[in-house]
């Protein structure tokens, strides 16, 4: 199976900063770590690598620094990495970044399977992995929490639901996200840290990958953030005690007083 | 101290401290607690490549030598002693075929210890013979393409969880210490079990066995070097392991050190953090000399052997002597700091004093050490 792993990398503090005119995310002096979830998209590619055989190709858009977490997953077994680094590629939003990975995807050809993280933890928009599949026109199963079988150019999924699971049968070539109750991610072996200090991460710009000007970066980005702001802090509530009549009495005052009643 | 690690060194204690982090913290009390081998963790140990650190890339190994060992053993008892011996043991079980070994024993046996599967242990000690190791009474008897081995050897680390054990016994008992020879016996050969399995003090997760030869037969093809050589394979060993256990009693006394640093500016005490007694700062002070002074011995023993000295023996007794010595002080005053807290469970500093106390006693006592240091020494002076 030829497989391609989508992963982000992102800041991997809670302590992060908005840049005030852009109105992103200031990345730079943070400590940068791959995507949580995109860990476990990274394990069930190189399982099933090991499973059936095939190549996996680990596939990142962002500045010259994400070729290192594209290093790291070299260090849990994925072949190859590339980087898709490219000033024209700033800016972008989803919808930019879906169309860009797929045009990348495009280039690299064969494949049977993309996996991503159902979402990152910076932006959690999850849009990204359905973006990618839509723009390449393959069907994409979101929040897959097993993979029960391969065979015959079909894959039989789980995909998780708030309450139990689906089960999906899906033909070849896919795109999958998946949610952390699928496997629990390898640690990086020696050899594989190894291989990865010693490899070169091709970069591919917006040439390369023969991108639409108009599509990629803030011109491809209809996404408009008005603001961004840190959410007021909440305060600790008021417990009432008494009576349950009284305290019906009071909690109904107090809502009158806001005139939420 | 910066011992200028190279590149590839860095990302040796790298992953040998995220998987002592993320797989034998969260097993380490348990497997004290319920004197528990941790066979999921050296599983572990295997999927990162550190069982094959220290064996040539001819043998499937990762091509190192003694100092990389040395940082994996110290990085891994640096979370639980215990755990980590049993990577160093079988470091010390491997060690005969590694330096004595035929081709052929190299070929079969160490690619399964390299990749993990294969768990080793050393053989030496008996009930009657332990610092005194010429008064075995195992026996080895030549008996056409085989040898019958008899008696048993106590003490065994690894003994039980270990696939493949390297044994000394007598093949000829008129000859004393010359009459020895070195065997390797696998698991599940008929007439090799395993006896008495040993309460401990400390390292309670290492495997403390008994193993038995009742009418034991091996093939003649698992003699190590010849017959007679038997005490020369196991000094051998012994010099080139006593680096590996010092590590052992080096990461026991860098975690205690850690564990008291690190409470000492937490502990408020008098309305201060307890660093600022000077008291304990100098206690903190004198753990953190003697721990460094044992890393720089005993790094720099390993660094000789890895550079094919050849005697190397003084050395390598000094480094077992001071960093185990270390690691008992450290130890004892990593709970001095810490008061009625480190005496109790809670915090792992009571566990590693309970492990460092090993350190003195097994491999050859500190005693035997001062005996092995004094004899180079007054050579020196002849």
């Amino acid at each position: 199976m030829n497989l391609i792993v989508c992963v982000k990398q992102v800041p991997g503090s809670t302590d992060v900063k908005i840049n005030p005119e852009t109105n992103t995310l200031v990345r730079e002096g943070v400590e940068a770590i791959i995507n949580p979830f995109d860990l476990y998209a990274v394990e069930e590619a190189v399982t099933l690598k090991e499973k059936f055989g095939g190549n996996v190709t680990s596939l990142s858009m962002g500045p010259p620094q994400a070729a290192e977490a594209l290093k790291e997953t070299l260090s849990v077994g994925v072949d190859e990495g590339v980087l898709l680094s490219d000033r024209n590629f700033s800016g972008s939003d989803t919808l930019a970044t879906s169309y860009t990975l797929a045009r990348a995807v495009k280039k690299i050809g064969e494949y049977d399977m993309i996996l991503c993280g159902y979402q990152a933890i910076d932006g959690d928009t999850a849009q990204v992995g359905p973006g990618i599949a839509e723009e390449l026109g393959i069907p994409c199963v979101t929040y897959v929490k097993k993979i029960r079988e391969v065979k015959d150019g079909v894959v039989i999924l789980e995909r998780m639901l708030e309450t139990g699971f689906q089960v999906i049968e899906v033909k070849l070539p896919v795109l999958i996200t998946v949610v952390k109750d699928i496997n629990t991610p390898r640690l990086p072996s020696l050899r594989g840290k190894m291989k990865a200090r010693k490899a070169e991460i091709p970069v591919w710009t917006a040439a390369d990958i023969a991108c639409e000007m108009d599509r990629i970066g803030q011109p491809g980005s209809p996404t408009w953030v008005r603001k961004i702001f840190a959410p007021p802090q909440k305060t600790s509530g008021r417990m009432l005690s008494g009576e349950i009549s009284q305290q019906a009495k009071e909690i109904t005052e107090e809502l009158k007083h806001l005139q939420l009643i | 101290m910066d011992y200028f690690l190279t590149e590839e060194q860095k990302e040796i204690v790298e992953i040998a401290s995220l998987v002592g982090k993320e797989k034998i913290v969260p097993v380490m009390e348990e497997c004290d607690e319920n004197e528990r081998f941790p066979t999921e963790v050296y599983e572990e140990f295997a999927k990162s490549d550190l069982c094959g650190v220290a064996i040539p890339e001819v043998y499937g190994g990762l091509g190192f030598g003694a100092f990389e060992q040395v940082l994996v053993v110290e990085e891994l008892c640096r979370y639980d002693a215990g755990i980590g011996l049993a990577l160093a043991a079988t470091g010390l079980g491997t060690l005969p075929i590694l330096l004595m070994g035929t081709e052929e024993q190299k070929k079969k046996f160490l690619p399964g210890i390299a990749s993990g599967k294969t768990i080793t242990a050393f053989g030496l000690t008996e009930a009657g013979a332990g610092s005194d190791a010429g008064a075995m009474k195992t026996t080895a008897v030549k008996d056409g393409d085989s040898y019958i081995l008899n008696g048993s050897k106590c003490f065994i680390t690894n003994g039980g969880d270990a696939h493949l054990y390297t044994v000394i016994a007598k093949t000829d008992p008129s000859k004393g210490s010359r009459g020895a020879s070195a065997f390797i016996v696998e698991k599940g050969t008929p007439g090799f079990s395993f006896g008495k399995k040993e309460k401990k003090l400390g390292i309670r997760s290492s495997s403390t066995r008994e193993i038995v030869f009742t009418d034991c037969r091996i093939p003649k093809e698992n003699l190590i070097s010849r017959e007679g050589m038997g005490f020369i394979v196991a000094l051998q060993t012994l010099d080139n392991s006593r680096p590996g256990v010092a590590s052992q009693a080096l990461g026991i006394a860098q975690g205690a050190l850690d564990d008291a640093a690190k409470y000492s500016r937490e502990r408020i005490q008098f309305g201060a953090p307890i660093s600022s007694i000077q008291a304990v700062a100098h206690l903190l002070a004198d753990m953190a000399t003697k721990t460094e002074a044992a890393r720089a011995l005993i790094y720099q023993t390993a660094k000789m052997i890895d550079a094919g000295c050849k005697n190397f023996k003084k050395e390598a007794s000094m480094s077992k002597l001071f960093a185990s010595d270390a690691a008992m002080e450290v130890t004892t005053n990593a709970i001095q700091v810490m008061g009625g807290y480190g005496y109790m469970k809670d915090y792992p500093t009571e566990r590693r004093f309970r492990d460092a106390k090993i350190t003195q006693i097994y491999e050859g006592t500190n005693q035997i050490q001062r005996n092995e240091i004094a004899n180079a020494l007054l050579k020196e002076y002849r």
